[in-house]
Order: C-alpha cells, then structure tokens, then sequence
C-alpha cells in the first residue's frame, strides 16, 4: 500500500524512536505525532472503553486521541518533539482487559 | 513562587501581541503556553516553517513570524511545553513542565487560548484517518507532511484554504464535500455591503476557489447524508449532493465546520459565559478591554469569540493597555489615545464575519446526530444515549455526564460539550443558554499523582 503521508522534505537528521516493537528512524526535533503518521505507525491507541483503534484527530492537544505510552504515563503525541531513544508502547484496550 | 506584573496563558496571535505590548509598556510578564515553539495553532511553528514553506503557507501565515520574535524582550519569560492545569481569579496559575508542577502568581491574568473546531460528529468519525482540516494544516505547517488520497468535508473558508495549501504542495485533495447550501449564501447576502469592509477576505477567498478551479479540484455543494465509512481505518466517504448518491474511496477524511471558542479556562473560573445564536458557540463575557467578570482576568483571541488571528492581534494589544494602566504604567489619556487606532482595524477585521457566519453554517446533521452517532469520542456515548437520558429527565450537560459518561473523558468535553449541549436543547425545547454547559474543574490537563505529591513536598519543605 501507497503511504497516507507525503513527506515534502524528508532531509534533516534521523534517530531511533521505539513504537512497541518497531524502530522507526524519525526526524530529529520534529512534532512526534506527525513524524509517527510518516513512518506508517496507525493507530497510535486503542480506546479504553470498547477497544476502538484510534489515531490523532486534532493535533492542537485538546482532543486526546494522539495519546501514547512513555515510561508507564500516556503522553500527548501532537504537544511532544522526537528526540533520540523514545521508548513508546501503544496504549491497548479495555481496563478489564 | 514566582511573580509578576502579567500571566498569559497562550503564545497565540493574541497571547503574542498581548505580552509584546505590556512588556512595553514597562510590565514583567510571563508567557505559558502547551507547544513547543510560540505561534499558537494559526502560526503554528511560524519560526521554523515559514523560511522553508512560506509559499505554500501563504503570506497571512508568514506574518506570524514577526510577533514570534516579538517574545524576545527582556520583561518577556515564554514557557514553552507549560500546560496549565489551574488558575484562580486572585492570580495563581499551576502548571505543568517535563512532569513537575510550578506555581505563579500574576497581579493580572490574560487568557489567550484561542479556537478549538467545532466538533463534528458523523457517523465514522472517531475512525484513524479523521482528522480536522486544522489537524491537516499543521501538519503542514509543523512538519511538511500532507495527506495523501484526503477528501475534505464540511464548509467554511478554512477549507479552501487547506485545499489551496495542499494544491501548492503537490498533493491536491480529491474532493471538497461542502455541507453549506446556495440557500445559505443568499442568507449572508444582506451582510455583504457591510463585509466589504473586510474586503481582503472576501478577495482572499475568491482567489482560493479560483485556484482550487484551476487545479481541477471538485467541489460539491449542500451535501448531506454524510457517512464516513471503513472497519479499522477510513475508507470512503458517502454522501448526497445534487440529488445523487456519491462515494468516494479515500484515506485520510478532514472535517471542519467552524471553529469556536476554547473555554476550559474561563469556565473552570466560573465566568459569565453567553450563547452567541450566529456562531452557535458560548462565549465568555468581556468588555471593550477584554475584562472578565472577574477584575484581574481578562480573555482576549479567539477565546473570546471567534475573529481571527488578526482581529486577536488586536483584542490581545487592547487588554495589554488596559493591563498597563490598572498597574500604573501607562495614563488614561495615553491608553484611550493608542487603543483608538486598535478599535478602527478591529472594526475592519470583523467587518465579513456576520457574512461568513450565515453563508457557511455548521452542518446541519452534525449539531444533531443520528442516535448511533458518537458523540463523547473519549468515552464512546451515541447521540442516541444522551437522548435517553434527556427523556429520564436530564436537562443539562453535567446532568448526562452523570448518567452517562460523556464528558468525563481525558478531554473533559471539549469535543462534545457543545454537541451535548445542541442535543438536549433540541430535546427539551429549550434554549442552549438555558441549557448551558459543562461546569469545568481543576485540572485542567491531566497530572500525575506524583506530580502533585511533589508538590506537596516543596511546599512541606518551604515550611
């Protein structure tokens, strides 16, 4: 499948992010949610409640939906930069899961 | 705890000019704002974007770059990465940074949180895939990433804008589905000779749909019957325009019809707010400085009604005078003789709103959702389950969020207050002032417990 992203300038340094068990080379300094998008990553959670996929919806820190794992707290992709080593595990299911 | 004479709270248009001016005129002024970098959502990452995407952005967005730099002043603390999480009307402000909590006090409170897209629920819309157009500019904007295959649905001029931008980037959308009819173009027609006081936007306009012509975009008006469709990610969207069925296959879906103002911050401070019937959307009360109800708290942007970045510029420098003589740096006359010029512009930027507002309504079916729409995306509640619970009784939103849920997610209403609002009041007959709106609590933004215990230490140990 074609990407859903066109990255217009792809140049500038590249590091290693972590996203469960795939290590993605994303930009340096960039907005992570976007840098994610790129490299493919969909979802980025799945919902509390029914187990719904779910990926960024707003990209202005209201709406929640971006919300990945770091060290055990879910974070807000859209409002954090891609620096090297990130560790992120996908938020998954239901709270009786 | 650190203090000064000005808390802003946001490095938007408004926030920026705002601190730019008080810092002038001799205040100590601390600027909190979430992102990383200042510009809030219309200039987002103007600093870094507009020298390499300047001309796909267009030139209302590069203009950004000059209240960016307009932070860089002695007086002017900007906090990037602060999300705030409380204010109070005597002036404390806590909030949030790399996971520790800072408190300040400000002898004068600014609120400048801007706009947030109206919610717009159809049916799939929760599905990765959707996003708002705005959520498609900055990426644009922040990144240089443009959706590939994306069908943009909703109306207003936000969305020619996006289309525009995607045009000049390479990556033109496949279509523009706009829910707007030609009957609502005739009711913004009284509204003209007024607007063509703001004739820059209308222009602007004219000249986006040109482009959008030009670049064989199509564009379908007074659609209706809006399914977006797909299992795990979105697929097609369904409509009806012109009397026949459309579908078209996609795989990124933008949704805008307006934006409205964000108000978590005036609610949680329990300020007057009042329903504006032509924007559909509550609005906190301020005078012509942007006073609150509350004396130290004023609310200037887009958060205080909807006007745009430029008309936010100039709300944001008439608090900043107002500001400037409550502490006594700057006299009356002084402040009346430089807010007269602010007033005139101010007029001219709203001038095309009464008729923008009327020829692109919010869509019809999104402020009153089939029954198995969702609505509250963070807790899943369908418009058909605020509905039941209307009919057991419930007549406002904090009445369904007990019995329901919505609401009570991680976005605390923000994208569904206002659905949940228009829901009960068409229910009940009643008016969505009478209806009201989610009362809004402390934090802001989620905190960690941890967060909060170590605050309690520092405090302990200043003890």
């Amino acid at each position: 499948m074609k990407p859903a992203f066109r990255d217009l300038s792809p140049e500038g340094p590249r590091v290693t992010v972590r996203f469960d068990d795939r290590d993605l080379a994303l930009r340096e300094g960039a907005n992570l949610a976007a840098e994610l998008l790129a490299a493919g990553v969909m979802p980025f959670r799945r919902t509390p409640v029914s187990g719904a996929p779910r990926g960024p919806f707003c990209m202005t820190g209201a709406c929640f939906d971006c919300l990945i794992e770091l060290g055990g707290v879910t974070r807000q992709a859209c409002l954090m930069e891609v620096v090297e080593g990130l560790d992120i595990a996908m938020p998954k299911g239901r709270r009786d899961a | 705890m650190r203090e000064v004479d000005l808390i802003i709270l946001g490095a938007g248009p408004a926030g920026m000019a705002a601190a730019a001016n008080a810092a002038n005129l001799g205040l100590s002024v601390l600027v909190l704002d979430e992102q990383p970098r200042p510009g809030g959502q219309i200039w987002r990452e103007v600093e870094r974007a507009a020298p390499i995407r300047g001309d796909i952005l267009g030139k209302d967005y590069t203009e950004g770059a000059r209240f960016a730099r307009g932070l860089d002043h002695p007086r002017i603390t900007h906090v990037p990465g602060a999300s705030v999480w409380q204010v109070d009307a005597t002036g404390e402000v806590a909030f949030s940074k790399d996971g520790k909590t800072e408190v300040a006090h400000g002898r004068r409170i600014l609120l400048a949180n801007g706009a947030l897209e109206r919610p717009m629920p159809l049916p799939g819309w929760t599905l990765p895939g959707v996003m708002t157009a705005g959520a498609a500019q900055t990426l644009l904007k922040a990144s240089g990433i443009v959706a590939e295959r994306a069908v943009l649905v909703g109306s207003g001029p936000l969305i020619y804008l996006v289309a525009a931008q995607m045009v000049r980037a390479g990556v033109p959308p496949l279509a523009l589905v706009e829910t707007q009819t030609r009957r609502d173009l005739w009711r913004g027609l009284p509204h003209l000779p007024r607007a063509i006081l703001g004739m820059g936007y209308l222009l602007k306009g004219v000249g986006l749909l040109g482009e959008l012509r030009r670049a064989g975009v199509p564009r379908f008006i007074g659609a209706s019957g809006i399914v977006i469709e797909g299992s795990d990610h979105a697929a097609a969207v369904r409509y009806v325009s012109g009397g026949a069925s459309h579908r078209i296959a996609c795989e990124t879906v933008l949704l805008h019809h307006g934006v409205v103002p964000n108000t978590q911050a005036s609610r949680s401070l329990n300020l007057p707010h009042v329903w504006n019937a032509a924007q559909r959307c509550f609005q906190p009360v301020v005078d012509t400085w942007g006073r609150s109800a509350a004396p130290g708290v004023f609310i200037v942007g887009d958060g205080a009604g909807i006007a745009g970045a430029r008309a936010a510029t100039l709300t944001g420098s008439l608090a900043a005078l107002a500001i400037a003589r409550d502490l006594g740096t700057l006299s009356e006359a002084d402040r009346d003789l430089a807010a007269r010029h602010l007033r005139l512009r101010l007029v001219l930027e709203r001038a095309a709103r009464p008729f923008l507002d009327r020829a692109y309504p919010p869509c019809a079916e999104a402020l009153a959702p089939a029954d198995d729409t969702i609505i509250c995306r963070c807790e899943e509640v369908t418009a058909g389950a605020i509905r039941r619970n209307a009919a057991l009784g419930c007549l406002g939103p904090n009445q369904t969020k007990a019995f329901g849920r919505a609401g009570m997610g991680p976005c605390q209403g923000r994208y569904c207050g206002l659905t949940v609002t228009e829901i009960l009041a068409a229910f009940h007959s009643q008016t969505q002032a009478e209806t009201g709106a989610y009362r809004i609590r402390p934090p802001l933004k989620p905190v960690t417990l941890g967060e909060l215990a170590a605050m309690e230490e520092q405090t302990e140990g200043m003890g």
